[in-house]
Formats: C-alpha cells, structure tokens, sequence
C-alpha cells in the first residue's frame, strides 16, 4: 500500500456460542483511503466493524491505531480516538430533533443553539441539506442517513465507518452520499466502507477485503478486479449467473385498465393511468427511481388498496375489488419491499409468518383452526429451498439477518405456486449469492407459466431476469420495451418521464 | 347548605397538601417512563415508604429523618422491581403488580405496632415576607418544606428533561434502547437510577400522606393514591409541568368536594366523591389531545445481545 497505515487489526477472533464471527483477521486501513469490507451476510463484517467501534471487545488479537495499541472498551472511547460509525439500521431516536440526535452522538457536545448552526454549516459543506429542527420521525430514509454522516463528521473523524449505508437509499442519494465520501477521502479521512454491492464498491474503493465465514479470504483494489471475481471469492465458489431458459409466453394473465389511484398521504403518489399486461412465463421488469409510486402500484397489485373491480383482471377474472387473500386464492401472490413490518411480523415466528400468507394456498386452516404441523412443515420447506440461515422455524422474524428474512418472505410466495407473483425489490439487502438464488428462483417460477411482476431499483438485476421493461415516474408508467433490445439512453429516459412515446420511438428510430 | 363555611384560604392550602402525594409519585414514575420503564408498583412503594417513614419519624422524633428514611425504603423496595425487570428480565407489568401487592401486605405486617399513634409534626416553614400577605400567605407560603421540596423538584426535572445532557440521554433510552445501546450508553443502568429514582419519590409521597396530610398510620392508607400518580403520567403527556398541574386540579376538587359535602351541598355524595377522578382525566385527555406521545420503548425490556 503506498499510503501510510491508519489502523491495523491483527489475528482479532470473536466466538460466539456455537459459532465463530471473527476468526484469526488480519487487515490495514490507510490514512485516507476508502476500504471496502466485503462479504456474505454472516461472513462477520458486522462482528469486526463492532470491535473497531468498541462495541464488542475481541476474544484475542490486536488492533494499533496510528502507531498506538487501540482497545476500545466502549464506543464513547473509540470516538474520542477519532473513529465513527453510521449504522445500518439507523441508530436515530425518531421522536427527538435532528440536534438532539446528533448531541446523543457526540462526547462534549456545544449548547442546541451552537450545535444547530454548525448543522447547518456542516450539511451545506458536504451537499447534505438538512434542517436541525425536523424531529427524526418525519424524515426520508436517505434524511436519516445524513443525521447519522453529520453526526460522525461533527467529531472530526480519522476513520469512519460505514455499514452498508446504501442499502436504503435511492440511486440520486448514492450519487450525493459517494460524493460526500469522495469529499472526506481528499481532506484525509479514512472510510471503512462495508457493502455487497459490488458495482459500488468498484466505483468508490481504493482497497478492498473479502470476509468469508469469519476469515479474511483475500484483498484487491476493487478497480481492476472484475464484480464476478469479488462475488466468487466472497462466495468461495465459482458463482452460476440466473439462467434464461428460452420460455414460450403464454396468454395474457394479469392486466390493469387506465388505473388510477389518489394518493394514499401526503408522502405518498397518486398512480396515473397505468396498464400493465403480463403473459404467462414473462417477467415484467419496473424501474424508476424510489417514491415514484412503487409502493403504491404494489399495494394496489396486491389488495390491500382496492380500486374498482374491472380495472384489473386476472385470469379473465376482475379482481379490483377484491382483497388480498381472495387474490391469494386464485394465485395472484405479492411481496412488499418493507421486510419487517410489511412483509413479515417482526415479533412472531417464522411458521406463524409462513401462516400468514401461506394459510390459503397452502391449506394451512382447517375452518378457522391452525395446523400447527403442516405450517411447520411449510416454513421449514422454504428454510431448506431458500437456504434461509436460522436456528429454526421458531426463531423469530426480527431475529433474523436482513438477508436471511428476505430470502424467507421471497421463498414463502414462491413456494406456493403463484400463477402470478409481483415482488418488490426482491434482492434489497440481500448478498450476491442469495441474490443470484432469488433471482433464479424467480425464472424458474417464470418457466412453469407464471406471469411475474419484479419492481426494482436494481437496473442489473431488471436486465438479467425481465422479458420487457418499464418505469415509474411520478405515478406514471412508461410503455413497456423489450429488454434485449434497450439502450441506456433509452432507459434513462424512462426512468426520467421525458419519454412520451412518440418520443421513445424517435429514440428508437435513431438508436 | 351553607357554603359560606367554606373558607378558601383554608381550601387552597389544604388542596396543596392533599396534592403532595401525588405529584410526588407521578414525578418519580414520569422519570421511569421516561427511560423505558413501566413500573405499575407505584402504590407499593408509596405505602412502604409512609409505613417506613412513620416509624422512622416516631422512633427518632425527627419528621424529616423520617422522610428521608421514606425515600430509602421507597428506592430499597424498588429495587426488587429492578432485580425482577432490569437483571431477570421479567415481564414488567407483572412484576409491577406484584411490587404493589407484596407492598400493601408487608406494610400492614411493618406497621402493626404504630397503628394509633401521633408522629411527631413537621414545622411550617413559613417563607418570610410572603407569607405575611393577608389571605394570599397563610394559604400558599405557610407549609411545610417537604411541600416546597415537590414543586421544586418538578421544575427541576422539566428543565433537567428539557435542557440538560442528562435529560436528553434519559429520553433517548426511553425512545430507542437499541440505538441508545450502540451509541454506548449504559442502557440498563440509567434504567436502574430512573427506578430507584422513581421508588425514592413515590417513598416520599407516601410518607407526606403518614406523617401530614392524614397524619397516623392504617393499613392500606395510601388507598390508590398510587394508580392516580400512574393515571396521571399517561395523561399529562409524560410532561412534568402538566403532572404539577394534574396533581393540584385532583387534590383540589378532592378537597373541594369534601368540602362540599360538610357544607351540606345538594348532590349525592357519590358524585361528589367520584368528582376528582372525572373531572381530572376529563381535563387532562383535552390537554393531552397534541400529538405527544408515550417513550416508544416504554414497557419493553432490553437485553444487549438482540
């Protein structure tokens, strides 16, 4: 490495009961450079991440930070060390203001009003636009990330890390969050910078470090060594891309009629005449840019807003009016982005979660009397198809991993047989091998005839698996295009909602 | 009727004492809200402390040893809540029911022997110049310091809450454990502090009730002062002013309405006893109609390795 080392981590092991998060890891961050931390869920980047910040203390090993033995005992010590951490899931106090948050963060903070202007100052210098005064509850998730970067930057920091501070955030928040880390990179701040994504770790590492079941299985410098290599060493094994078999489209199975809806709150969008027709065996690709009626094309998709019954049918069947579990029950299956607390209950185990979508298909009731047995059975089918990491179907559902539920709640639809399936950011958060699976697995359920809806921010993973594409833009769904032959150009005027059709034919007729 | 018998002096100053005990309790229960803690033992720890500070007063002959011996025996019995909730991690709202229930036994076990007798009494503390106002003095600036003590101690705590770096980490532990934990604060021990805290005043609001405002001891002589003080907390908002003003609206009509029973008032007496109650919750809920709402972690137990 050409820079001079900031912090160095040496032989660190942490064991848990029954399993060992950290084993034996070694590795060097460099003053001003953006490390990459990468890994599998469970490969251990939380656990290690943990140690830097004091928050768990290591069974063995040592770590120097600037030439001095550093063993933070708690994260109070490690701030005053120079190191700060922006969570994943955020650690802001929703019903306190963005100031006594970021106080909360801070050793010796200054008075309100002081720490207020210096808000304001800090945000304007780094592009992160954000009024002290907003209680935390009411920002967006990209807001709430820029409380926790201003809250580390506040404290001047040498090191600061990140843990996958991308996972919530639109595609325009990434642009402006990696300028930010640029920004600190040239004043000489170190980022320790843990993500799967691996297009993002490419663009925006220096250097990177692969954990694999708890042990440092390689370094690179992200720029010259290929995503498809990273994701193979993070795996450990050669990685299959989801494959496309050649499908025969079917009939024309689910379809909406010029479908409106009103916004369902004042944070919400209104849906403007949507048609939408999707054959059997197609997968139906949508994009756009997040807060532009995603979640509410699903919700209406789904039942839980119910519009008039003829403007949308399935199966030659209007189904407007109906609501989710009648829609279940012909074999119209959705999934929602929002895992906990939308797609599962947080609280309740993984058979009761397997139930609560499950019961009908699945013939988990017996006139309003539970099967215990067969749910049971059911959440431990897609435990072991969808190789969901848990102790068992009794775990609960917050207790699992990010990616682990979501590989659950994508394998309870799957596994029901949907005739149609719309899923919402179905790989969010998910690594990359877990993802290939869902994906996959989403192709396969295409290639047994059924018509599938995937909504996604993730433009790679729309061109992988979609037959045709569309965006939302504001509510409004351009007219869908064959993947194969889409330009870039074509879908970023798309995703923009500059492209009427006459306009995307022009597109077309010079492309 | 006779209503002229009423003399308000009298009233105003009676309704401060009989408002004493509760905003002492409420006070401290507001605290353990708001780091998190739903502690339903309010009433067993406010008769522990009037049993414990009754026979400290008597023994010693001191009412302020006694009162300090109250907030001792209040925090000492909350710690078995804190063992039960914050170390067990048992089921709060039980071990809370259990607190006031073990409370009510084993005072009327501690105090069989000073059933009958006078404590001894605690001077006024007559503030100088004001209380020598005509008709405004006697009645607000002629109690006695432990009085004094409560509204002090709840302007304390609502610019404690409000503006200090204290205040601020206790909400953030009420509002968010997890998050409170990763910015490593002691979530379990300013939970701990927040109980004793709240035992210690629901302690001395006991003993105000022992040795003052009735004064002797009986058993079960708080007679769910204690649930009052939680009632109020919800609906005061977790405001402490509010509480303040919760706890004087309830022990003023209390003793307005006995009042009017004396004088002879032409309602049945069932409805004036039932008066205080209606009329402060009917209060409160329109005061309460803002968007404030409870700490989100309040009742729930926190444990660092989830």
């Amino acid at each position: 490495m050409s820079t001079t080392a900031l912090l160095n981590l040496d032989g660190l092991t942490k064991a848990y009961p029954g399993v060992v998060a950290n084993d034996n890891v070694t590795l060097s961050i460099g003053a001003g450079e953006i490390h990459a931390l990468l890994g599998e869920n469970g490969a251990g980047k939380s656990t290690l991440v943990k140690m830097i910040y004091g928050l768990v203390q290591p069974d063995t090993g040592t770590m120097t930070l600037r030439g001095a033995a550093y063993h933070p005992n708690e994260p109070r010590e490690a701030r005053k060390n120079g190191v700060a951490m922006v969570f994943q899931h955020f650690s802001l106090f929703d019903a306190l203001n963005v100031s006594e948050n970021i106080a909360l963060g801070m050793e010796n903070p200054p008075t309100m009003r002081d720490l207020a202007s210096k808000i304001k100052s800090v945000s304007q210098t780094y592009g992160l636009p954000l009024d002290p005064y907003r209680t935390v509850g009411t920002l967006s998730a990209g807001e709430r990330q820029r409380v926790e970067i201003i809250r580390c930057l506040l404290q001047d920091p040498k090191l600061l890390i990140m843990d996958e501070p991308t996972s919530v955030l639109t595609p325009q928040e990434v642009e402006i969050l990696f300028q930010t880390l640029r920004k600190l990179k040239s004043e000489g701040t170190s980022i320790l910078y843990i993500s799967h994504k691996l297009e993002e770790i490419r663009s925006l590492c220096d250097h990177a470090t692969i954990l694999r079941l708890g042990k440092n299985v390689g370094e690179c410098i992200p720029a010259q060594t290929s995503a498809r290599d990273m994701a193979e060493l993070m795996v450990g094994t050669a990685l299959t891309p989801p494959e496309r078999t050649q499908r025969d489209l079917g009939p024309t199975l689910l379809q909406t009629f010029d479908l409106s809806t009103p916004a369902p709150s004042a944070f919400g969008t209104a849906l403007k005449s949507i048609n939408i027709s999707v054959k059997r065996g197609e997968i139906l690709g949508i994009g756009g840019v997040a807060g532009n009626g995603q979640d509410e094309l699903l919700s209406v998709l789904c039942g839980e807003t119910t519009v008039a019954a003829e403007k949308i049918s399935f199966a030659a069947i209007p189904v407007g009016a109906m609501c989710p579990n009648a829609r279940r029950e012909l074999g119209l299956l959705t999934a929602p982005e929002e895992r906990l607390g939308h797609a599962a209950a947080p609280d309740m185990s993984l058979t009761e979660n397997a139930l609560l979508t499950g019961a009908i298909r699945e013939g988990l009731e017996n006139r309003g009397f539970l099967k215990w047995t067969a749910a049971k059975s059911f959440a431990e089918k897609i435990i072991t198809a969808f190789d969901v990491r848990t102790p068992g179907p009794d775990s609960s559902a917050r207790s699992l991993s990010g990616g682990n539920l979501q590989k659950f709640v994508i394998g309870r639809e799957v596994l029901q047989r949907p005739k149609a399936l719309v899923v919402n950011q179905p790989t969010w958060g998910v690594d990359a091998a877990a993802a290939a699976a869902i994906r996959q697995s989403l192709l396969d359920l295409a290639t047994q005839g059924a018509a599938i809806i995937c909504i996604s921010q993730d433009l790679d993973e729309l061109m992988e698996i979609s037959d045709s594409f569309s965006a939302l833009n504001e509510g409004r769904l351009s007219t869908p295009q064959p993947v194969h032959d889409l330009t870039v150009e074509t879908i970023g005027l798309m995703m923009g909602g500059a492209a009427t059709d006459a306009a995307l034919q022009n597109q077309e007729a010079t492309v | 009727m006779d209503l002229s018998a009423i003399n308000p002096a009298l009233l105003i100053a009676s309704l401060m004492v009989a408002a004493t005990p509760i905003l002492f309790a409420a006070i401290g229960e507001l605290i353990a809200e708001k780091a998190g803690v739903l502690n339903l033992g309010v009433e067993g720890m406010m008769i522990i402390g009037a049993v414990a500070g009754f026979a400290v007063a008597v023994e010693s002959g001191s009412p302020l040893l006694g009162f300090a011996a109250a907030a001792a025996a209040g925090a000492a019995f909350s710690m078995l809540f804190v063992i039960m909730t914050q170390l067990a991690l048992a089921n709060q709202v039980a071990s809370g029911l259990a607190l006031t229930l073990f409370g009510l036994g084993l005072s009327a076990l501690l105090g069989q022997s000073y059933v009958g007798i006078k404590p001894p009494k605690l001077d006024t503390f007559d503030i100088p110049i004001l209380s020598e106002i005509p008709g405004i003095g006697p009645a607000l600036f002629s109690h006695d310091i432990v009085l004094y003590f409560g509204i002090a101690l709840t302007f304390v705590i609502w610019s404690g809450l409000k503006y200090s770096r204290a205040g601020l980490v206790l909400r953030a532990v009420g509002e968010n454990h997890d998050a409170a934990h990763a910015l490593g604060y002691k979530v379990m021990r300013i939970r701990i502090l927040a109980i004793l805290f709240g035992g210690a005043c629901a302690g001395l609001g006991g003993a105000y009730i022992s040795l003052i405002r009735v004064p002797q001891w009986t058993q079960g002589m708080t007679a769910g002062i204690g649930w009052i003080a939680l009632a109020l907390v919800v609906f005061s908002s977790w405001k402490p002013l509010r509480t303040l003003l919760g706890a004087y609206l309830f022990g003023g009509i209390t003793v307005l309405q006995l009042n009017f029973q004396a004088a002879g008032v032409a309602i049945p007496v069932e409805y004036l006893a039932m008066s205080p109650y209606l009329i402060t919750i009917l209060v409160l809920v329109i005061l309460s109609a803002d968007k404030s709402g409870a700490p989100a972690a309040l009742g729930r137990n926190f444990h660092a390795s989830r």
